[in-house]
Formats: structure tokens, sequence, C-alpha cells
């Protein structure tokens, strides 16, 4: 490699670069300083991360790097500026209630922003060992902030549920890895489906793809890899949890419709009935466990599960609608679960101790109006009921399904969206019709900064949303 | 003045009362009295704004008209709005029954009266957004965001059994309408436009129709409600508060109505053909089958509410007909229960204030210390029968002579309809009104305050001037229903000569 190709490969990965110097230098910060350092190294990553937002949104060129390693293209832009905004968002309400949650540790934002690398990397990979390398950075460092609060039985259980499990993800999607090299003798995407498109496949790279697949349908949590979902979503502490819920969730997604879309996108009756099958059993169990759900926090988990079946709904249609419905589906959801997130973080008595049952919300609507009101949208916009983003979202992963003439799918999905809305409805009714059970302490500005901007968004989506469709479309347009 | 976007500033006007509302503290009478007054002083100014659609609608045209169209999320989706004969009446009867709705509740509702009027100007929003969208995605915004404000004023401000009712009512509707989404969907890939305009013109394939419609179907019939997915509206009605129940009869129900008009009559055709003895069927089971229901209720709202099924019967009836008659009664009937059966729920409002059952055994003999009520009563009840001069006779015969001139039968039982719906409500206003006024309670009862008469007087004045000249009605709407009859007829003519064609 030429010292010009390393000069433009570092320009095209400048973000990426900025993250990793930046992890390392708070990382020394913090253990030079110790724990009261932890505001200050958060403020820092924050900051990092802002300014690697920027330079992604503005700065960073597109093309390949590292021998076609890394790729920086528009789609990867829109996916890495939504993923690095979840991580900010997610970390700036770790601020609100630090102490009592037992993450006031400088090492917490670095492993946050460790695995906000994770996923830069993994969105741009452009290669089977560089998802590889993306996908673990991201993993390692979120396995230990499930774990973060070691002191509670609970994290500890999640932290260590989800690196079994994660750990065994990472075993099929190796295998399957090996098998797609094996049989294509590539790892580059685009040499793979260069060779896909000219050979007869064979029943070997069927198997491979089928173990990649499902080593990343775990990391998006679709059914049937879902198990992990609910208890580390209870067990890891809130503001972990809301991490969770974001970030990762669009890089792995962002990977996903990638390698289908270049790699095997001349093998697409193969992986389309895949897709097909975790999207539809997606939607049914997310739609159907969550209504038995005391905890709010297992709800909002079978929730994400369910809505990661309709995402997957416009992956399966396999085309530019539906790579954009994606990229806007994601956008959206994530939004709308950082605000809910932001709501259950409110949700504390006035001695402190954090409330994580759907019950304590009751009669929210004469405590907490402002709060009641913002959550009472993200709920009607979380079940897709028009004139809320979440319907948007719907309409529009639908539509490519529509178009790829999946109607079986399409049906079964708006019919499970009708299960899922009751149990959103049973939050609304909570908050509505019941009597108030008990008072909540004041809720931390910064907290009702976010579900505030959250629900402005899925109210005023319907009439600002043009640009954020736009930008979906344009960045589909990398793939077709 | 021409330029001026009158159809959204009528739309959205109602989102100003929300915002001042917002600003306004509920405390206090003071606090209580600001915010009754904001919310009719927003309805009314709408409704006298709404006049002017109707004072610069062109009665000799039969398309669409003030039409307004901009880019809306940059996605082939359009902010696309008109209004034609057919739907410019049915934003005026929106707009009209607002202001009843704030003063139904001026005192019934006692608590989070902000929380109780914002949700109202929304629905009004949404009912009003439906009737003018000429783009199927914002009618299909606007159809489900009904839903949203129905939800909370059911829950929050309903009955004992307020849960339930109000689960029911949203996961029914959306259950039906879910379908019709991807209908609209499907609608898109086939014709590239999601705009009501072009896909009037485009003419689907005979057998994409077929699904198309019943997928529709699915939601306009629940909305409607057609039997036998009528089953929400009577616990609907029954918990809702009064304003709740008005605007539930009085609008909701003609959202599933209009939508059959405009899209499966004017888009499906061949479909609507093939699919109008089961539309048949339905509707006369349901014009017989409910008003024997009706027949059997111990509590007046469900009563009222089953007619009320009975009578979109007639509506779905005179629809499918296809023909002037049957269209142009289909809208007046829908025109003319907006106004009667809002006012019949207002009349139950009145005694439930005043005693808060509504337990038919619980009332007798009102007429001696309540006569203007029951004077008032007895118009409603007699154009909830049909009887000749009242507005619910001129729908109901117009359906009856429509569906005549195509299925002699489905005529015949639907007329024993008119019969069946004089014994439950005759025997209502006997239970109710007549007798002798023997309850303790009931001897206090004063007669119709001042705002109640506001309330009721120009309803029973309507009715009975629509029943004796309803050209007003018929002249806006002649033009455009003589267009849909004749489209409708050329294409069934078209796919006749077509099927013929290929079979020599």
């Amino acid at each position: 490699m030429t010292a010009e190709l390393l000069l433009a490969s570092l320009q095209i990965s400048s973000p990426e670069v900025l993250l990793a110097l930046g992890a390392l230098a708070l990382l020394m910060i913090g253990v030079f300083s110790g724990d009261r350092s932890s505001p200050l190294v958060t403020g820092l990553t924050i900051a990092v991360m802002i300014v690697a937002l920027i330079m992604i949104i503005f700065v960073a060129p597109q093309g390949e790097a590292y021998n076609g390693a890394f790729l920086m293209d528009g789609f990867a832009r829109f996916m890495k500026a939504t993923a690095l905004f979840g991580s900010i968002v997610a970390l700036l309400m770790t601020f609100a209630n630090a102490k009592s949650d037992q993450i006031d540790k400088p090492e917490f934002p670095v492993l946050v922003l460790l695995a906000t690398l994770g996923m830069m990397l993994l969105i741009s990979a452009n290669d089977l060992i560089a998802l590889y390398l993306g996908l673990e950075l991201m993993s390692l460092a979120l396995y230990v902030v499930a774990a973060f609060n070691r002191d509670s039985i609970r994290s500890t259980e999640a932290g260590l549920k989800y690196f079994v499990l994660g750990a065994l993800s990472s075993g099929m999607l190796l295998y399957g890895m090996s098998l797609v090299y094996g049989f294509t003798g590539n790892t580059g995407f685009e040499q793979i489906a260069q060779v896909l498109s000219q050979e007869t496949r064979s029943l070997g790279l069927v198997f491979g793809l089928v173990f990649v697949l499902a080593g990343l349908a775990f990391k998006i949590s679709a059914v049937p890899f879902h198990m992990w979902t609910p208890d580390v979503y209870e067990g890891a502490p809130t503001p972990v949890t809301a991490f969770f819920a974001s970030g990762p969730k669009v890089a792995a997604m962002a990977i996903l419709v990638r390698i289908v879309s270049d790699a095997f996108i001349p093998v697409v009756a193969d992986w389309r009935q895949v897709i097909v099958f975790i999207a539809i059993a997606s939607m049914l169990l997310g739609s159907f466990a969550a209504i038995g759900q005391k905890n709010i926090k297992r709800l909002m988990a079978y929730s994400s599960i369910g809505h990661m079946g309709y995402a997957l709904v416009g992956l399966a249609a396999g085309s530019e609608t539906g790579v954009s419905s994606i990229a806007l589906y994601m956008l959206i959801y994530m939004v709308m679960t950082l605000g809910t997130f932001a709501c259950i973080m409110s949700m504390r008595r006035p001695d402190g101790t954090a409330v994580e049952a759907v019950d304590d919300l009751a009669g929210l609507s004469s405590t907490r109006p402002f709060m009641a009101l913002v959550l009472t949208a993200l709920m009607f916009s979380l079940a897709g009921i028009p004139p809320l983003a979440g319907f948007f979202a719907k309409y529009f992963v639908f539509l490519a399904a529509i178009e790829a003439k999946l109607y079986a799918l399409a049906v079964i999905g708006v019919l499970s969206s009708v299960v899922g809305a009751y149990y959103y409805l049973r939050v609304v009714k909570l908050m509505w019709f019941d009597k108030p059970v008990g008072e909540f302490a004041r809720t931390p500005g910064l907290l009702k900064l976010v579900f505030g901007f959250s629900g402005l968004f899925v109210t005023a989506y319907v009439l600002f949303g043009g640009p954020v469709g736009t930008a979906a479309s344009a960045a589909a347009k990398s793939f077709f | 003045m021409t330029d001026w976007p009158i159809l959204s500033t009528v739309t959205f006007l109602p989102l100003v009362g929300v915002v001042l509302l917002l600003l306004t503290g509920q405390e206090g009478a003071n606090g209580r009295r600001n915010v009754l007054y904001i919310s009719l002083a927003t309805t009314v100014f709408t409704f006298i704004v709404s006049l002017f659609i109707w004072i610069g609608f062109d009665n000799s045209s039969a398309s669409f008209q003030m039409v307004e169209s901009h880019e809306w999320l940059g996605t082939g989706i359009s902010y696309h709005l008109g209004v034609d004969g057919i739907s410019m009446l049915f934003v005026i009867l929106t707009t009209f029954l607002m202001p009843f709705c704030v003063l139904a509740s001026w005192e019934s509702i006692e608590h989070r009266i902000k929380e109780y009027m914002i949700s109202f100007l929304l629905l009004q929003v949404a009912m009003t957004g439906v009737f003018v969208s000429l783009d199927i995605v914002l009618f299909y915004v606007f159809f489900e965001a009904t839903l949203i404000p129905m939800f909370i004023i059911i829950g929050v401000w309903g009955g004992k059994d307020r849960v339930y009712a109000s689960y029911k009512l949203f996961l029914y509707t959306l259950l039906g309408s879910v379908l019709m989404m991807l209908a609209i969907m499907a609608m898109y890939w086939n014709a590239g436009t999601t705009d009501i305009v072009e896909l009037l013109k485009h003419g689907f394939p005979a057998g994409m129709q077929t699904w198309l419609f019943l997928a529709c179907f699915a939601a306009f019939a629940v909305k409607m409600p057609m039997w036998p997915v009528h089953t929400w509206l009577p616990d609907a009605h029954v918990q809702a508060p009064t304003a709740g129940s008005v605007i539930l009869a009085g609008v909701m129900l003609k959202l599933g109505g209009y939508g059959m008009i405009r899209i499966l009559l004017q888009m499906f055709p061949l479909a609507s053909d093939y699919f109008a003895p089961m539309v048949f069927s339905l509707s006369v089971i349901a014009i017989i089958y409910t008003s024997l229901v009706a027949m059997m209720q111990d509590d007046i709202k469900k009563l009222i509410a089953y007619s009320s099924v009975a009578h979109m019967g007639y509506v779905t009836m005179g629809i499918f007909a296809a023909n002037t008659q049957g269209v142009q009664g289909a809208v007046f009937q829908m025109l003319s229960h907006g106004i009667v059966s809002g006012a019949l729920f207002l009349c139950v409002g009145v005694v439930y204030d005043r005693l808060h059952t509504r337990e038919i055994s619980a009332y007798g003999g009102l007429v001696n210390n309540m006569p203007k009520y029951a004077v008032a009563m007895m118009i409603f009840t007699m154009a909830n029968v049909g009887l000749p001069g009242t507005s619910g006779f001129i729908g109901e015969f117009l359906t009856i002579i429509g569906v005549f001139r195509v299925n002699t039968w489905v005529a015949l039982f639907a007329a024993t309809g008119v019969i069946l719906s004089a014994c439950y409500a005759l025997w209502l206003y006997r239970r109710v009104l007549f007798g002798a006024l023997e309850k303790e309670n009931l001897k206090q009862l004063l007669d119709l305050s001042t705002r109640e008469k506001i309330l009721l007087y120009p309803l029973v004045a309507l009715t009975i001037f629509f029943g004796f000249y309803p050209a007003p009605v018929f002249d806006v709407t002649a033009a455009s229903i003589d267009a849909l009859v004749n489209n409708y007829s050329a294409a069934l003519q078209a796919a006749q000569k077509l099927a013929l064609a290929v079979t020599h």
C-alpha cells in the first residue's frame, strides 16, 4: 500500500480514526484521574462523538479504503450518522442518574465509545474479516457495559447471558463466513457477488449464508435468536438498555442490509425466504409475547423484537425501496426508543428508587402531564398509528413488500401490528384512564429534553419528514 | 380571496384553538369558563368559515373544487385537497356539529375539561381532513388519526365499562383499516400515484379490483358499521360521553360511507357490481336484525346505537344500488342521520345529566313536566322512523327507490325495516315520555334550560326544513353524483363489451 493510498484511506475513515484515538486518550484520562473524572470523561466522549458526527456528515469523502475492506458510501453515511446520534443521546441520558445507576465510572463512556467505534466499522465493512472485527469490537464492549453494575445480580446475569449467547452467535457467524469463503474463494463482498453471479450456487454456500444470517439475526434480536433480549433489557442498568436499543441495532441492521444486498444479491431467492421467515416470526412473537409483560423494560424488549421484524419486511423486498425504507425505519425507531427510555429513566419515586413496572405509570397524565403526553405520542407512534412518525416507518416497509409482491408477508405484518397495538394501548390506558398510584420525582431537565425532542419528532414528522425520507432514499441508491 | 386555501383553513383552524387551550389553565371556575369559551369560539368560528366553502361552491361542476396541491414527504405522496358535491356537505356537517358537542359538554364534563376539548378539536381536524383529502395516503392518515382522540375521549370521560369499549373501538377499526393500507400500496404500485383524482381515472384490472375492493371494504364496513362487524358501536356509544356519541354517530360513521362512495364505487366499479348482492344481503340483515335487537334494549343509548346500524344499512344499500336515486339517497341519509342521531343522543344527554341513568325503565311520564323536551324528542323520533315531512324520510325513500330499480326483493325487505324502526322508536318514546308520572325523582325534573334549547331547537328546525325542502342538498350533490353514476355504468359497459369481444 503506497503512502498516497494510505493517506486516502485515512481520510475516508477519518471519523473512525478520531473515535479510536479519542477512546485511547480518554481511557488514559480516566485511569489517571480516577472515578471522580467520570463526568469529565463522559462530557469529552460526547464531544468527540459530536465532532465525529459532523465529520461523517460533512467531511469524510466517499470511497473504498484499505484495499476495499472499508467502504464509505451514501448508505454508510446515513446509518453511521443515525447510530452515532443514538450513542450521543444515550450517553447524554446517563448524566441524569449516573450515580444511582452505578455507572458513574470513567470506563463507562470509554466502553460506549469503543462500542460506537465498532458500530462505525461494522457499518462500513465491505469484507467478511472487516465485518467480524467491527462486530466483535462492538459486542465485547457491549458485554461489559451490560454487566457494568457489578453489584447487581440482575446486571451480572444480563452480562453473562449476553456474553454466552453472543459468543455462540459469533461462532455461527464465523463458521458461516468460513463456508462462504470456502465456496467462493473470497472475503470481499464485491468479489463474492461476482463469483456468485457467474457460477451456479452450491449447497455449501447456502449453509454458509444461513449461518451468517443467523449470526447477524442474533445481533438485531430477531426471532429465533431473540432469547437474550428481554433478560438483558431488564437486567442491564436502564441507560445501558437505552444504548443497546439504539446504535447497536442500527449498526447490525445496516450490515445485514449490506451483506445481503451487496455480497449475496445474486442469490436473492435463497436469502429472501430466510428473511421472510425471521420477519414473520419476529413480528408475531414481538406482538404476542409483549401482551403479558409487567416490566416496562421487558415490554420494550419485545417491542424491539417486533420492530426488527417490521424492518426486515423491507429487507425481504430486496429492492431500492426496501433498503430506503429500512434506513428510514431504523432512524424513526431509534428516536422513538430513545424517547421512551428517557421516559422510563424518569420513572423514579421522590426518594430516588427507580420503578420499572408498567403499572407504575398509572395516572401519569395527572401527575406528569407533559411526560404522559409525550409517552402517549410515542406509544401510538410505536404502534404505527398515523399521523405519527411510526406510521410512515411502517408504511414504507410495507410499500416495499407490496412492490415485491410479498402479499402474505405484508398481511401477516399488518395484522400483527394490530395485535401489537393492544399492549401499546395498555400503556396509554394506564396513563390516562387509571388513578395515580404514586408520585414521581422531578424529571431531570436532560431527560425532559430528550423525550421532548423525541415527542416533537414523532408528531412533527408528518409536516417536516420530507427531507428525512429523501435522505433515506438517497442512501439506498448506494446499492442499486 | 379566490386563492385563499380555504380547505386547509377550515381543516386546521381548530388547531389554533388547541394551542390557545394549551396556553390557558383550567383551574377554578374562571379557568373552566375560559376553556369552554375558547372551544366554543373556535368551533363556531370554524363553522362560519366553512360556510364560505358552500358559498364559493359551484353547483354545476362535477369536478373537484378549491383544490390545493403541495409536495409532501417528498416520496410521491402529495398534500392534495379539494371538495366535490359529495364531500362538501360532509365538511359542513362536521363543522356544524362541533359547536353542539362543545355545548353538550358544558356542564356534564366535570374533570379535565381542557384535555377533553383538545381531544375534540383534534378529532375535528382529522374528520374534516378525511373529507377534503384528494390523496389516498393523506386520506388514510386522517381516517386513522380519528382513532387516537376517540380512544382517549371514551376511555377518560366514558362510563363504567369505558376501557373495554375504547379498546374495542380502537382495535376493531384498526384491524379493518390496516388491510386498506395494503390495498392503498397495491394501488400505488399499479397506478403509480396516490392521487385520488388520478386513481379515479385509472381503471384497475378486473382481477385486482376484487382484492382491492375486499381490503378497502373491510375498513369501511367496520367504520360504517355493517353487520356483522357492528358490535363495537353499541359499546362505544353506551360508554362515550354525550358529545362523543354525537360525533361518533354524526360524523365518524359517515367516514365509512364516504369512503365507500369515493373509493369502492368509483375506483372499483367492476368489483362493486360483482359484490353488490353481498352488500345488499348484509344491508338487509343489518336493517332487519339490528332493528329487532334495538327493540329489546333497555338502555336508551344502546337502542339508538342499534338504530344507527340499521340506518347505515339503508346507506350501504343505496350506495351499491349505484343509480342516481340510490346514491343521492345514501348521501342525504347520511347527512340527515348525522343531524337526527346526533340530536337524539343530545336528547339522551339532557335526561342523563339530570338523572345519571340511561335505563329506559327509570323513566316514564316525562311529557308532564318536560313538554318542550317531549316535543323536540318527538320530532327527532319521527325523523328516525322516517316519517314524511322529516329529513329522515327523504333519505330512506330515495335509497329504497334506488334499490327497487335494481332488486325488488331487497327493497321489500328494506321497507319492512321502516316498520320495525317505527316499532322500536315509538315504543322507546312511549316508555320514556308517556304514561303516568309516578316515580318520585322524576317529578322534580325541570324542562329544557336555555343552553339545551340552543342545542336542540336549531336541529329541530333543520330536520323539518330538510324534510320539506331537501333541494339545497340535492343542488350541491346532483352534478357529482350524476357524473359518478355515468362513469360507473360506462365502466361496466366497457367491461361487458370486452367480455363479449373475448367470447366471440
